[in-house]
């Protein structure tokens, strides 16, 4: 991925096998968040692809990548703020209903009862991540956790098989950190998570799987042990010479 | 005038009353469209009554109200609806206008149905082809491609004079009331009847669509396009959909107003008429189809009072033509000061501030 002459990606390999929990960490200005953005379809790759499912995915665009089953959180929520909770959440579920304009217009086929379909399913949704009391406020209203939370039902509530987290820690106090690894945990059983996040604790204690970036290359990939002991990712997190041996703990904080 | 009538009216015929009362759990499981149906049905009943009330003599003005309201309505599900803000809806309506008064000249066998049709037809093209150009504009680079449509078109009536009669437009007679009921309404009043069954129809397919998957994508895209893309939602398509709908209601809105009035000019479709539309739209209350009732109401009558307040006032001729524009500057100056939600929203805050105390 190259942006002009700056090139913020460069063979850059990452697999995510269906129920595994992956952290992409590295420091900052790594491209984590360009992985992302490629990942979802926001930016496009200059070269390379992306395979969905053993074959190129529907189509380029974020929204095809979206029907085709990838959700993703972003750093800064981009909640609806004019809209109710409760319809983020429904809008979140859009791929999962039928119905065209006829069946719309008419009130035959399947449009309406779809409709009723998803919003019974946001309203599960929103139950499961605590949230449903605050279902008809705007979401600017709620406190910043509990907008954390409506923008992960959002992505969960269409039951995607790969959901992208971009930094769900940042702004959590540490109970609430518990609560998200044990959420993600959750996440798992049914579907892949990739998961961009600073906060290592909960990477080391979440992730199957962790690639480490830095200037955009690969520089460590492995389980979280493996991780921690190689002697690439402490220099590029503390910046000493490869040859001192780093404090793997260290690097983590 | 009694207002009164024709508010239960429009809130017939509006749909999605947010504060439903609580004994609307049968009429929410209704399917939506027949529930927006059965409220039209409804609305046309009380223009209905309303009509036979005031008589002959406002019956062009309940059609006014009745034509501008759909254009309105129109707008608001573009703007308010899907974020997109057009300079251009007057362009929409001279489309319709001139799509009627050229059947009706041309083609006088065809019935009044076969017209609404054909313009709602002519208005979906002219909306996909200006939606897909400004489709991946802006704010107020759409805004600014849209008043060249509002700017640009006016002038075509010159260029084709032969076809479009240049500034005097094209004059044409409708047919009034059928010669069964000739002893029982009159022309105009007729003519109210026709604009307004085919307006509740219209608001009827805008407060389905709004109220449905697609006005919800809409909202969505209106609020962040990016995440709103993430959902799954098509953003470019939604956002052509939102302008073509609302093309169609501008136009078939000019096609009444050509039918009621027996002529379009391109003098009425100046981009006058588009920034009034949105200005009273913002007047009335942009995130509700009410918006749209209390900003044609506003259009329509503002203007009214204001030339009848110049006449009894004896004011010069120039003072009268100008002082309806400056009358609905003020007031949508002091709306805005003092409800920044427009009109429905100071109504709604006052309604939740009666509620509490008549529950207790």
């Amino acid at each position: 991925m190259r942006f002009g002459g700056l090139t913020a990606l460069d063979d850059v390999g990452l697999q995510v096998a269906p129920g595994s929990v992956v952290g992409l960490i590295g420091p900052n200005g790594a491209g984590k968040t360009t992985l992302f953005n490629v990942l979802s379809g926001v930016l496009r790759p200059t070269a390379g692809t992306i395979t969905w499912k053993d074959a190129p995915p529907p189509g380029r665009r974020t929204h095809h990548l979206a029907r085709a089953g990838i959700a993703r959180t972003f750093q800064g929520l981009n909640l609806f703020p004019m809209m109710t909770v409760l319809d983020n959440v429904v809008a979140g579920a859009d791929r999962l209903a039928t119905g065209g304009p006829f069946s719309l217009i008419t009130g035959l086929g399947r449009h309406h009862r779809d409709e009723r379909e998803l919003r019974a399913r946001a309203l599960a949704a929103l139950e499961r991540f605590g949230v449903a009391e605050h279902a008809h406020r705007l979401p600017g209203t709620l406190p910043y956790g509990l907008q954390k939370q409506v923008a992960l039902a959002r992505a969960c509530v269409g039951e995607p098989e790969v959901l992208l987290l971009d930094e769900p820690a940042s702004g959590l106090s540490g109970e609430q950190i518990d609560t998200l690894a044990d959420q993600i945990r959750g996440f798992s059983q049914d579907m892949a998570v990739v998961l961009v996040e600073h906060h290592m604790d909960l990477v080391m204690q979440v992730c199957d799987h962790i690639v480490v970036l830095n200037f955009g290359r690969v520089i460590s990939t492995g389980t979280p042990q493996e991780v921690q002991a190689d002697p690439q990712v402490t220099a590029a997190y503390l910046g000493t010479p490869a040859d001192t041996p780093g404090d793997a703990n260290g690097a983590a904080r | 005038m009694s207002s009164p009538t024709r508010q239960r009216a429009e809130r017939a015929a509006t749909p999605a009353n947010p504060s439903a009362a609580p004994s609307e759990g049968r009429w929410r499981s209704l399917p939506s469209p027949l529930r927006h149906l059965l409220l039209a049905a409804l609305g046309l009943a009380a223009v209905t009554v309303l009509l036979f009330v005031t008589g002959d003599l406002t019956a062009l003005r309940v059609a006014a109200v009745g034509y501008t309201m759909l254009a309105v309505a129109g707008l608001q599900l573009l703007v308010g609806g899907s974020g997109q803000v057009s300079l251009g809806h007057g362009a929409f309506m001279m489309i319709g206008a001139y799509t009627m008064a050229l059947l009706v000249l041309y083609q006088p066998m065809f019935p009044l149905s076969v017209n609404m049709l054909i313009i709602v037809v002519v208005a979906v093209v002219a909306g996909i082809a200006v939606g897909a150009a400004t489709a991946r504009l802006h704010g107020p680079y759409l805004a600014g491609a849209t008043l060249i449509l509002a700017v640009g078109l006016p002038g075509l009536t010159h260029r084709y004079h032969d076809l479009l009669g240049g500034s005097n437009g094209i004059n044409v007679r409708t047919a009034g009331a059928p010669p069964l009921l000739q002893g029982l309404v009159t022309d105009s009043e007729w003519k109210a009847l026709v604009v307004w069954t085919v307006v509740v129809v219209g608001l009827a397919v805008l407060a389905v669509v709004s109220t449905g998957r697609l006005g919800r994508r809409m909202r969505a895209i209106r609020d962040d396009e990016t995440a709103a893309s993430m959902a799954g939602i098509p953003v470019g398509k939604t956002k052509v959909v939102a302008f073509v709908i609302a093309s169609a209601a501008g136009g078939l809105a000019g096609g009444l107003q050509a039918y009621v009035l027996g002529t379009a000019t391109p003098s009425t479709f100046t981009l006058a008429l588009s920034l009034t539309l949105l200005a009273a739209l913002v007047l009335g209350g942009i995130g509700s189809l009410w918006g749209a009732l209390w900003a044609s109401i506003a259009i329509v009558y503002l203007e009214i009072w204001t030339s009848d307040l110049a006449g009894s006032l004896g004011l010069s001729r120039d003072a009268e033509n100008n002082l309806p524009v400056v009358f609905f500057g003020v007031v949508l100056i002091l709306v805005m000061r003092f409800w920044p939600l427009g009109i429905h929203g100071a109504l709604q805050r006052l309604a939740l501030r009666i509620r509490p105390t008549k529950s207790r």
